[in-house]
Parts: C-alpha cells; structure tokens; sequence
C-alpha cells in the first residue's frame, strides 16, 4: 500500500449546517389521487426515516391493490376526458408553472431531500433541486412543437403511465419521468421509492397549487408490491422504470403479453478508464465525483476503476490522498462530502460486497476518516488487485466502493471496460482528443464522460446499453419514449 | 430423350458457407399439388447458436465499415438480384405464385434494397444532435447499432424478410434471419445473392427450420441483442418478449403495414443513442 498523507492532524472545519428551521413537514402523508390527498382504503401507513439518525420523519400512506386501482381510474378519466381536450400549448403552461413553483421552494426541497435521503445538503442544493427544476422547465417547451421534432410522423400521445422510481435522486426522477410524459400529452401514476417518499409528495402539493387538472398526476407510495400492482393493471399503457436490472427483468417477464409500452433505466458497472497522458489530478477529481458522489447510490456511477499501469502507483497515491479528505457526516452540513447511506438493507447489501471482495482476494482500503454512531455509514472504499472475474468488479454494489484494475494497451482497456453485462456509461481520461473519439465509440454505453463524469442535462439524453435497459430519457430523444409515432 | 435437370441442394447459411444443418435433420417443400421441390435444411439450435458466433465476430468490422461503403455494399445487393431476376420468378412461382405477383415481389425488393443502400449514410443525421447543455460542456448524441439481431420473418411475402434484414444491416447490425418456413428456397437462393456481394462473412446468416423451433433459443440467448419480428401471432410474440428479458433484450415488433411502406422507421429502432459530454475551456 503506497504511503499517504495524514489529515486532520490540526484542523477541522467547524460544523455549518443548513437550518431546517423553515421546513414544515407533516407527520402523516396521504395518497394523491385526483388531485386530493386521501386516506388508504386498507388504511396502512408505513414510516419514513431519516437515514443519518434513524429517526421517524413521517408516516406515509400504503397504497393497495384498491388504491391503484382508483389511482389508475383517475389518471385514465383525466386523460380521457380533461387532459387530451387541453391544447398543447395551455399543457406546457402548466409544466412550466411546476418548474417554476419547484425553483420557489427549492431551498425547502433541497433540506427534505437531504433529510430523508441521507445525501449532502450540497448536492440536493446544487444538482438534484435544479436540476429537477430545469427539467420540468425545458419539456414545457416542448408541450405544443412535438410535431417539429418528428417530421412526417403524428406523434401522439400513449395514455396513462405508471412511473417507478428510485431512491437515489427522488425528486430528480420524479422529474424525468413526469415531465415528458405530460407534455407528450400522457397522464401518470408515479410510485416513489418506499424510502424516499417526502419530496415527492411536496411535489404533489405544488401540483396541486398548481391547478394542473385533477388526475393528470397521482402519486401514490409503496415498496415493490404496489409498484407491481401498477405494472401489471390494465388500463395502464406505458410503463417507466428506473432501478435495478433485477426488477426490469421482472417487469419485462410481467407485460410480455400486454402491449403496454416500456422505458428501462437500469443498473451500471461503469468502467473509468485513464491514459498515462490524463492530467492526473484532474482525473483524480473526476474518479473521486465519479463514485462517491450521492455516496455512491448512482446506476452510472464509475464504480471500476482501469488506470495505465505506467501510473498506477502515483495514481493511486495522490487517490488515496484525496480520499482521505473527504468528510463523511452529517447530509446537512455544508462541508459534507458523503452522506448517510439510504437504509438499512442498502448498508447491508455494500457490507455483504466488501466482505466477498476481501475474501475473492481483493485488497480493501478504507480511510480514516470518523462515522457518526447513529445512522448507517460507509467509509470512502477502494478495492486493489481485483480481477475481471470478481464479483466487485462484475456486480453492481451501489455504494462509496471504487475497484481498480490497470492495463496497458487501449484495446485491452476497451475489453475490460466492456466486459461486464452492463452499459449505462464511462469514462475516459486522456489529453488526447482522436483517442477520445476512439474510446467514444469503442464503449458499448449510452453515456461517455470525456475528462468529466456524472454530469447530467436535460437537453441530455440519458439511458443504457445491453442490461442496463432501453429507451432514453432527457432531450429530444426523451420525448420517443411517451409518444406513438 | 429428354435432359434431366440438375436439382439445387438447398442448405443453410453460417458465417459465409453453405453448411448443411448438423443435426442432419430436413424438411420437405412441395408444390401446391404435393411434388417435391426439394429438400430443405432444417436447422438447429446449435446451428443458430453458431450463427450467433458468426455475427458477433463480424461486428466490429461491420459497424466500423463507413456508412459509405455499407451503402455501396447494399446497392451491391440490389445489383446481384437484378441479375438473377429470372431465377427468383421461377422459385416463388414453383410455390405457387403468379408470375405476374412474382414479378411484382422481385422488382420491389430490389427498389427496396436500393431504398435501404441510400439510407445508410444519412439516418445519423436525421437522428443525432448536439445538445444544448446548461453547463460548459460539448455534448452530443449519435445513433450506434444495437448489435446482433435476430430476425423472424412471418409474414405474407417470399421477400419479407428482406426487408427486416436490411433495414437492420444498414445501421451496422449483423443479423440472424430465421426465414418463413413457407418460402424457404427463396431464401437460401437469396444467401447466393448475399455472398456475390461483397458482404462481409457473417454479417447476414440465414437459417430454414421448422416453425417455432428457433424463436425461443433466439429469445433466450444471451448474447442477441435485439429481435425483430413480424408476425401476426399475439402468442408467439408475447413467449418471445418474455423470454426476451433474460438479457434485457430489446423487441421490435414490425407490423404487415409497417414492413411494406418506405420508411428509415426500422433502421432506428435498431439503433442505441449514444450521448458524449467534454468540458468546454482553455
């Protein structure tokens, strides 16, 4: 293990916490269908913590079979009867009208996102919020000029979406998924992440204020149960998922025989590959962003780490080095770098990967760096010496865990780098631009970060390869995905 | 006294060749009054897997060919089956067929080819961008081919299966065409076409089988990509769509409208979007 430097020898940063003095949550959420928050019919309520402290935050309705049902009933009249009648010009309005009451309550947002999801304050603020924002913002535009991005088509809208998200960006997703599907002219059911309920049922307030018609959005809350429910109902046309690929292939097996339409936005092992020609501390920064950004939990994240074996040593030192400063803590602190783990099964799961990555006969490294007691924590982690074959390097883990393997020729790293089931993104890390354009179109990946990673737009459209699903979302290319062309 | 005629052995086609099926196995094709036209191959899963193999191997040199000569390559085939015109009239007339629909199939496949040649350096345009991105970065979308492709032609037409396959191959797919077990020898001829054409080996493989025997192997190997299929059989396409999801597969269903008006529609349903970022700056 090469030598590394000792921080926080004399200095700390003192705490600075983001204030949740102005937020007001509710101790009880309902159900939000056709526009009104109401009660579960089988009157189940399920708690929602907060990761960094265990703590109860709220009790948020279970929906049912029934409660689908009525929820999917709503989004069909609405579509039916209220949303197709609307011009498409009227619909962006109040999309827009959305974007714009998120970037009015954004701060507000930001601090419950953080709260109930463990990541950094400074991430929710500075990427999830507006970022979810600027989607709503940029597919009102496009409500009522569909016909200019496919010409010589009529695209029309598909009918009613259930929509299942993750718990890794939850309003975020909410976001990408709602946004194109009404201003394709479609009307929703979304399901959140049974974890990670709060902001979007904030959302459904403002949709509320908003005055968008009742039953075009419904938002109703669960774990994989009511997510199936809504899958399998038949007055569901089109179904969006974003998760693991586990449960898209479930959901591929289940509207085999339907002709409901389908979007997969599934895992990633994405591979981050570095030339000895990188300038090297700025694809140390970009590897660091590249995994432990949102602790980790992104299907995109560049969880395998190929380095140029002429650089490996000093690679992984000034690595090291600068894994050591990262603080781990408190998601409200602003100095924070990576937040709580998202659940208890989540922190098990990375447990249970880097106990079979030290017993594959991977060298594990984790920094010093001090973990609250309460709260499910994992501290930055790299895995040397893996080999293709391990299941570090196969699988995805889903957390702050980076496994390094080095190479020498291009092709070679183009083989690893491909060698995994998966296809959602990479990274390339060189100062040379024809090499670039070469990896570019070697990676078998829907997304490549040249000299950058994990960066997200939504004129950018997003989505995978081979196993980490089909369809795309954000961009002209997003819109493919709720309309029939 | 009269000459006898020299029959045509009809066999598969792997990887460039003309190998008989492995399991030694063969299907009969009659005429409508039960005469034998001639013995058919027909293949089996490890002749399909086989297949797999070729197309895999034939990839990277395909989809990295420029669309140019992909273009050249196909406007080839239009060429190869202009020439042997006469000899597809006679072989789906000795199905049955009138002469004058035969005709009428024949002159449309090629046109069609020829549709198809022109498409290949210009579907990029049509479905890429550059993409207005809020932070300092350049950032743009291309179409990739999906990989390899089954192809299972069910449809109505001697030629329908032509028109799947090239609209896959022109994107830089190599494909695995299962052909309609009623037009079998058009097919297989066609393969004769294919390899006079400057076809990379591997790139189009063509298999004759018995009905549903190869649909689900195709669904459920992993290493297929995608399937294009046209049928009108609710049934078969929901088994393949759920064994499909064993590697994510992706399924295109092709309807009998969509397969018989020009569109470059199959093309990019058989393509990824790839999105590039790089920062922007000194």
């Amino acid at each position: 293990m090469p030598k590394s430097i000792k921080f926080k020898t004399n200095w700390d940063y003192s705490p600075a916490p983001e204030s949740t003095s102005h937020i007001r949550l509710k101790k009880k959420y309902e159900l939000f269908i056709n526009g009104k928050f109401i009660p579960p019919i089988e009157n189940k309520y399920f708690e929602t913590i907060n990761p960094a402290n265990e703590e109860v935050i709220a009790e948020v309705a279970l929906a049912s079979k029934k409660d689908i049902d009525k929820a999917v009933q709503s989004a069909k009249n609405a579509y039916e009867k209220v949303w197709s009648k609307i011009s498409p010009q009227e619909k962006g309005k109040y999309i827009f009208r959305i974007a714009r009451m998120i970037q009015e309550r954004a701060r507000e947002f930001a601090v419950v996102e953080s709260l109930n999801g463990g990541k950094p304050i400074r991430e929710s603020r500075d990427i999830d919020i507006p970022l979810a924002a600027n989607h709503f913002f940029y597919y009102a535009g496009w409500a009522d000029k569909l016909k200019y991005a496919f010409p010589n088509k009529s695209p029309k809208s598909i009918g009613v979406c259930g929509q299942i998200i993750p718990w890794n960006f939850p309003l975020l997703m909410a976001a990408w998924k709602i946004a194109p599907a009404l201003a394709c002219g479609n009307t929703v059911v979304l399901k959140p992440a049974e974890t990670t309920p709060l902001t979007a049922m904030l959302l459904a307030e403002i949709i509320q204020e908003s005055e968008l018609p009742d039953g075009v959005v419904n938002i109703v809350n669960g774990g994989g149960e009511t997510g199936a429910e809504i899958v399998k109902h038949k007055n569901v046309d089109k179904i969006a998922f974003t998760g693991s690929t586990e449960v898209g292939k479930i959901i591929q097996t289940i509207i085999a025989d339907t002709n409901k339409k389908l979007t997969l936005e599934l895992g990633g092992k994405a591979a981050q590959i570095v030339f000895d020609d990188a300038p090297i501390d700025q694809a140390v920064e970009g590897i660091i962003n590249g995994i432990f950004f949102n602790q980790g939990h992104v299907c995109c994240a560049g969880s395998r780490l190929y380095v140029q074996e002429s650089i490996y040593e000093i690679f992984i030192r000034k690595l090291i080095d600068r894994m050591e400063t990262l603080i781990v803590g408190n998601p409200l602190d602003k100095n924070t770098d990576i937040g709580a783990i998202n659940s208890k099964p989540q922190l098990d799961k990375i447990n249970y990967y880097l106990k079979i990555g030290q017993t594959e006969g991977a060298e594990i490294f984790q920094t010093n760096c001090a973990i609250p007691k309460k709260g499910y924590w994992c501290k930055p982690t790299l895995f040397l010496h893996t080999s293709q074959s391990h299941r570090i390097i196969q699988e995805e883990i889903f957390g702050p865990v980076l496994a390094v393997q080095t190479f020498r020729t291009i092709d070679e790293a183009i083989e690893k780098a491909n060698n995994t089931p998966y296809g959602l993104s990479a990274g390339i890390w060189t100062d040379k631009g024809s090499k670039i354009f070469h990896l570019a179109k070697k990676l078998r990946a829907g997304v490549i970060w040249a000299n950058t990673f994990n960066k997200f737009d939504p004129s950018s459209p997003f989505g995978g390869y081979k196993e980490s699903g089909f369809g795309r979302e954000g961009g002209i290319h997003g819109l493919t995905s709720y309309l029939n062309l | 006294m009269k000459r006898l005629e020299v029959l045509k052995t009809y066999k598969l086609f792997i990887n460039g060749e003309f190998p008989r099926t492995e399991s030694g196995r063969y299907l009969q094709l009659k005429n409508k009054s039960g005469k034998l036209i001639a013995n058919i191959s027909s293949a089996s899963r490890k002749d399909f897997r086989n297949s797999v193999v070729a197309a895999r191997n034939a990839f990277d040199n395909w989809s990295n060919r420029t669309p140019f000569n992909r273009g050249q390559i196909i406007y080839r085939i239009a060429e190869m089956l202009e020439g042997r015109k006469s000899q597809f009239v006679e072989e789906i007339m000795s199905l049955g067929i009138s002469k004058h629909t035969a005709l009428k199939e024949i002159d449309n496949a090629i046109d069609f080819t020829i549709y198809i040649a022109g498409w290949c350096d210009k579907y990029q345009q049509i479905i890429s961008s550059v993409n207005p991105v809020s932070t300092s970065h350049f950032n743009f979308s291309f179409a990739e081919p999906m990989g390899v492709v089954g192809i299972i032609s069910d449809n109505n037409s001697p030629f329908g299966f032509l028109r799947l396959m090239l609209s896959v191959i022109a994107g830089g797919n190599c494909a695995i065409v299962v052909a309609n077990e009623k037009y079998p020898n058009v097919a297989i001829s066609f393969s004769e076409v294919l390899q006079t054409s400057d076809l990379p080996k591997g790139v189009v493989n063509i298999l004759t089988a018995k009905k549903n025997e190869l649909p689900q192997h195709i669904a459920t190997h992993l290493d297929v990509n995608a399937i294009v299929i046209a049928t009108n059989n609710d049934k078969e396409l929901s088994e393949i769509k759920r064994s499909s999801s064993v590697n994510v597969k992706r399924v295109i269903s092709v309807s009998e409208t969509e397969l018989n008006i020009l569109s470059p529609d199959l093309i990019l349903s058989t393509q990824e979007i790839k999105t590039t970022w790089h920062p922007i700056g000194i």
